[in-house]
């Protein structure tokens, strides 16, 4: 039933299913409705990871030494831990530096170095060959033994194919077409493939599927669960062994180790993990998914592995190594499962080439070609009005010979591995790159120069311990290099370096390539300060989070818009110049055309961006400093405005508290002069009360004196009467004069008190004898309440009796003019006194009880009543009290009389 | 400290965690004959700290940082 057409044909629906997703996504992105904007999708994509390798060779490991292939998968997840930390940061880098390739971030962070993305991209595609070649190996692999179903024969045993069924050359030339048809369709100034990642996704989902359904035939169709499998085994002196497969190894945990450090390395720099995860990124949030849900995928396509493998060995006691997948199934007569697996494994291996191929041919286009062609001045690339067509052609291209060179590399080396150790040894070529992208986002200091020797130092070690040895165990260089060293010199044995034996051939290579890595990165680094450039990309690269303005503060020049645009559009197409320029004009608030555009350094940094998205940052900086005229900025200047960068931030935090503090100030300020402004206004009240009160005694005295001057005839009667009216104003006039006086010492704080222990008793009866004549002229009955005994107070007795003087002598001019009756009464309560003084006048009114303690107040209408006093006395007196820690008040309404109360603490010493 | 570098000192925190876990002489500890659930100790072992570390990855991941 499985004829060979039917596999073929099965084949190539499968492809054809894959494009049409592809394509369907791909008419959805242009429709603004992207399928891929979900974090499943992009989990799903990552699994990329997860190859004919995993899907073949995973099992041949685990047949060949147990748990020795989990590292691949535990690895990546401990490296997925620090996504947080170190994925979101490229992420960040990358969408506002428009990265579009690994090679362009490392360029791109390096001072936009053209050498260093052209190394990058021999680095990648030399150490990437191996990989490839790893996948055609299994697709045709197994193919072949497929086709030889029902009977189950090892490839190797076929013998030397004719080459109309090489089936290797065969699935490379397909997976070129079928690549190229995917990934240069069109060219996006983003670089995104939103078709290609929704394939991958779905390509995902049916290698886990197929190899779920493998693992639990096995496990509970030919067997009878876990439990039963490893029973068996257990049971079988041969295998026994492995189920403790860590012991007695030489090295077991050291290769154990270094697998895991190499796949956390592979898992963030192999060129199509770096694509779909930081490339293809369309939301950062999308990580927090991807976080959990893209180990746990691993976590279940590695479920199996473990019986599938265990399974082989017990049907097919000296089986082979790499297919055991399906043999078990086609052992069992499952012609459909086997079928299922093939399809497995053909998405995993096509899923892996296409993505690869896609990265390697934009580093190859981006950053290895077009920097040459640019260079090349008799092209006259700059003057070519359309280059997006020369663009796609090199990237078609370099996806034929990338492909080509891994079929090369099949046919040279294929042969003489495992598929496992070919995987890693493009696994150990990726590892390069750590330590200039680690370097590189986390530590200012390092350079173009350091990262550039510390890539070629582990190259150069990678070629000589894991791809040169390739070459001599296939034949191509004599076997003699590998055990007796260049030129018999035994110390340089390249699987031996320096005499360091005891380990596997990929935890030597990776001890003796890091060693040279790391320390050429570090030791040239420091021994040469970088250049503005270098400086100022560093900067935009380690404090991504700090500044999310980019690079547009660095740039100084001249430049004009339609220059600007062309180069663009010469690149890009005019309808995606377009597009662009549009976007950028609205973001102004200004449409497209318009001739209020300014190139300023915000555009050229724009058109830069853009630029690079499509042909890698070092040629988009060579394009734009072509039609723009830049000065140069010195070191100084880049370091100057990154100083004020930091600074202004510093700074704005200090404004801010400054601020708040002025606030604060000023309230403070507001109301100290709101309060002058008060006291300001009452100065005058008291001033011009002061004058007013001061003018009408003077005014009578002068018109009386002015009377007896001009007439000398006044009788001796009427002479009398007037100068009795002089001498009242006079001693009015004086009086007044004292108690403002008196009032100015008492509020200054300058009055002299004289405090004594005084007996309030004592000051009633004194002012009372005093006033005992005014009382009898004025016919008032006067009555005092005074009691045995009293505490005394301590006041000042002169004060006091001013108080007592002023409480009588209103009460005597206010009382009832006819029948006149005043009351004093003192009393003790608890902790004062209290003096009240009652009149029987015609009261006060309720709204003047307060009032009338206030300065030149008098009651009555001024216009008619002849003023009766100053109007000070009530004031100084409650002065004097409250002075003393008492208080004074009035209880009165009109025609009840008045009572003026005040009270005084008797202190302690009672 | 802001929620994402705190979410940020927790994933280390795991990452480290995770590198002692598989990793000797942990991992030798577990590397003897026997079974659990039917399933060799080492196997057993290796799956179930790698789900549990996939779970807090997961808890971190979801849940935001320390408030």
């Amino acid at each position: 039933m499985l004829h060979e057409t039917a596999i073929v044909l099965t084949a190539f629906v499968y492809l054809g299913v894959l494009f049409a997703i592809a394509y369907y996504a791909d008419e959805r992105a242009d429709a603004g409705r992207s399928v891929i904007a979900s974090p499943y999708i992009y989990s799903l994509s990552l699994a990329v990871y997860a190859t004919a390798w995993t899907f073949y060779g995973s099992v041949g490991r685990a047949a060949s030494d147990g748990v020795g292939f989990l590292p691949i998968y535990i690895g990546p997840t401990l490296m997925i831990a620090l996504w947080w930390v170190v994925l979101r940061k490229i992420l960040r880098i990358s969408k506002q530096n428009r990265i579009t390739s690994l090679a362009d971030f490392i360029s791109s962070r390096y001072g936009k170095s053209a050498l260093l993305g052209g190394l990058v991209t021999v680095i990648a595609v030399i150490g990437i060959l191996p990989y490839i070649s790893l996948q055609l190996k299994a697709v045709s692999n197994s193919f072949t033994i497929l086709v030889q179903y029902p009977e189950i024969v090892m490839p190797a045993k076929i013998g030397v194919l004719a080459t109309r069924q090489d089936t290797a050359l065969w699935v490379a030339l397909i997976l070129a077409a079928f690549t190229i048809a995917f990934g240069t369709r069109h060219l996006d100034a983003a670089e995104h493939h939103q078709g290609m990642v929704a394939a991958i996704a779905f390509e995902s989902l049916v290698k886990l599927l197929a190899f779920l359904a493998v693992g639990v035939f096995v496990t509970f169709g030919i067997y009878d669960g876990f439990g039963d499998l490893f029973g068996r085994v257990a049971a079988e002196p041969k295998l026994r062994a492995m189920l403790t497969p860590l012991e007695g190894v030489a090295g077991g945990y050291a290769n154990w180790v270094w697998l895991t450090i190499l796949s956390m390395m592979a898992i963030m720099f192999l060129p199509r993990q770096f694509q779909v995860a930081v490339i293809e990124n369309v939301d950062e949030k999308h990580l927090n998914k991807a976080i959990w849900l893209f180990p746990l995928y691993m976590l279940a396509i590695n479920v199996f592995v473990l019986p599938i493998a265990f399974g082989g060995l017990l049907r097919f006691p000296d089986g082979s190594v790499d297919a055991d997948t399906f043999v078990l199934p086609m052992a069992e007569k499952r012609e459909l499962l086997a079928l299922l697996v093939f399809i497995g494994g053909l998405s995993a291996a096509t899923g892996m080439v296409i993505v690869e191929t896609i990265a390697l041919s934009t580093m190859v286009c981006n950053d290895l070609v077009m920097p040459v062609l640019l260079r090349l001045r008799r092209l006259r690339l700059n003057e070519r009005r359309d280059l997006t067509g020369l663009l796609l052609g090199i990237r078609r291209g370099a996806i034929v010979l990338i492909l080509l060179l891994g079929y090369l590399y099949y046919k040279l080396a294929g042969e003489a591995y495992a598929l496992v150790s070919i995987g890693l040894i493009s696994f150990a070529a990726v590892a390069q790159f750590a330590p200039a992208i680690l370097g590189g986002i986390f530590w200012k200091g390092g350079t173009r120069a350091g990262a550039l020797w510390g890539l070629l130092a582990g190259f150069a070690v990678w070629l000589y311990t894991l791809f040169l040895p390739a070459l001599a165990r296939s034949g191509w260089l004599p076997l003699g290099l590998l055990e007796y060293g260049p030129f018999g010199i035994e110390l340089l044995k390249p699987l031996q370096l320096f005499g360091l034996a005891g380990l596997d051939q990929i935890s030597h290579a990776m001890i003796w390539s890091m060693i040279a890595n790391v320390g050429a990165y570090f030791a040239v680094s420091l021994s040469a300060s970088p250049s503005a450039e270098e400086h100022r990309q560093a900067s935009l690269f380690v404090d991504v989070f700090r500044h999310e303005a980019g690079g547009a503060r660095f740039w100084r020049g001249t430049a004009s818009v339609p220059d600007l645009y062309s180069l663009l559009a010469r690149f890009l197409g005019t309808a995606t110049a377009d597009s662009a320029f549009g976007e950028y004009a609205s973001a102004k608030g200004l449409g497209w055309p318009d001739e209020r555009l300014v190139a300023d350094a915000e555009l050229v940094h724009y058109v830069e961006v853009q630029l690079a998205g499509a042909i890698g940052a070092a040629s988009a900086r060579v394009m734009v400093a072509a039609v723009a005229k830049e000065e140069a900025l010195s070191i100084d200047e880049v370091r100057e405005i990154l100083d004020e960068a930091s600074q202004v931030v510093v700074y704005s935090h200090k404004l801010e508290q400054k601020s708040r503090e002025l606030e604060a100030a000023t309230a403070e300020l507001r109301g100290a002069n709101e309060r002058l402004t008060e006291l300001d206004r009452l100065k005058d009240d008291f001033v011009s009360t002061v004058t007013h009160e001061l003018r009408t005694p003077l005014t009578s005295i002068r018109a009386i004196t002015e009377i007896l001057l001009d007439d000398p005839d006044v009788e001796v009667e009427q002479r009398k009467k007037f100068l009795g009216i002089i001498t009242k104003e006079a001693e009015r006039l004086s009086r007044l004069i004292n108690q403002v006086l008196d009032l100015a010492k008492i509020e200054s704080g300058k009055a002299d008190w004289v405090e004594t222990r005084v007996d309030m008793k004592e000051v009633i009866s004194d002012t009372l004898a005093a006033m005992d004549q005014l009382f009898r002229e004025k016919n008032i009955q006067v009555e005092a309440r005074l009691p045995e005994k009293v505490s005394t107070v301590t006041v000042d007795l002169d004060r006091m009796t001013q108080v007592m003087l002023n409480l009588l002598s209103n009460a005597v001019k206010f009382c009832d003019s006819a029948n006149g009756r005043v009351e004093i009464a003192l009393a003790e309560r608890e902790g004062f006194l209290s003096v009240d003084v009652r009149d029987n006048g015609r009261g006060i009114s309720p709204e003047d009880h307060e009032t009338i303690f206030n300065k030149f107040h008098q009651v009555g209408d001024t216009l008619t009543d002849k003023p009766h006093g100053s109007g000070l006395g009530l004031h100084i007196s409650r002065q004097i009290v409250e002075h003393f820690g008492g208080r004074m008040w009035v209880e009165s309404s009109l025609g009840g009389g008045a009572r003026f109360s005040f009270t005084l603490p008797t202190g302690a010493a009672t | 400290m802001s929620e994402s570098e705190s979410k940020g000192q927790r994933f280390v925190a795991l990452c480290m965690l995770g590198m002692l876990l598989f990793n000797y002489p942990i991992l030798a500890l577990f590397n003897v004959s026997g079974t659990l659930f039917g399933v060799p100790v080492l196997y057993a072992y290796i799956f179930i700290a790698w789900a549990a570390l996939i779970a807090s990855m997961a808890f971190i991941a979801e849940s935001g940082g320390r408030q």
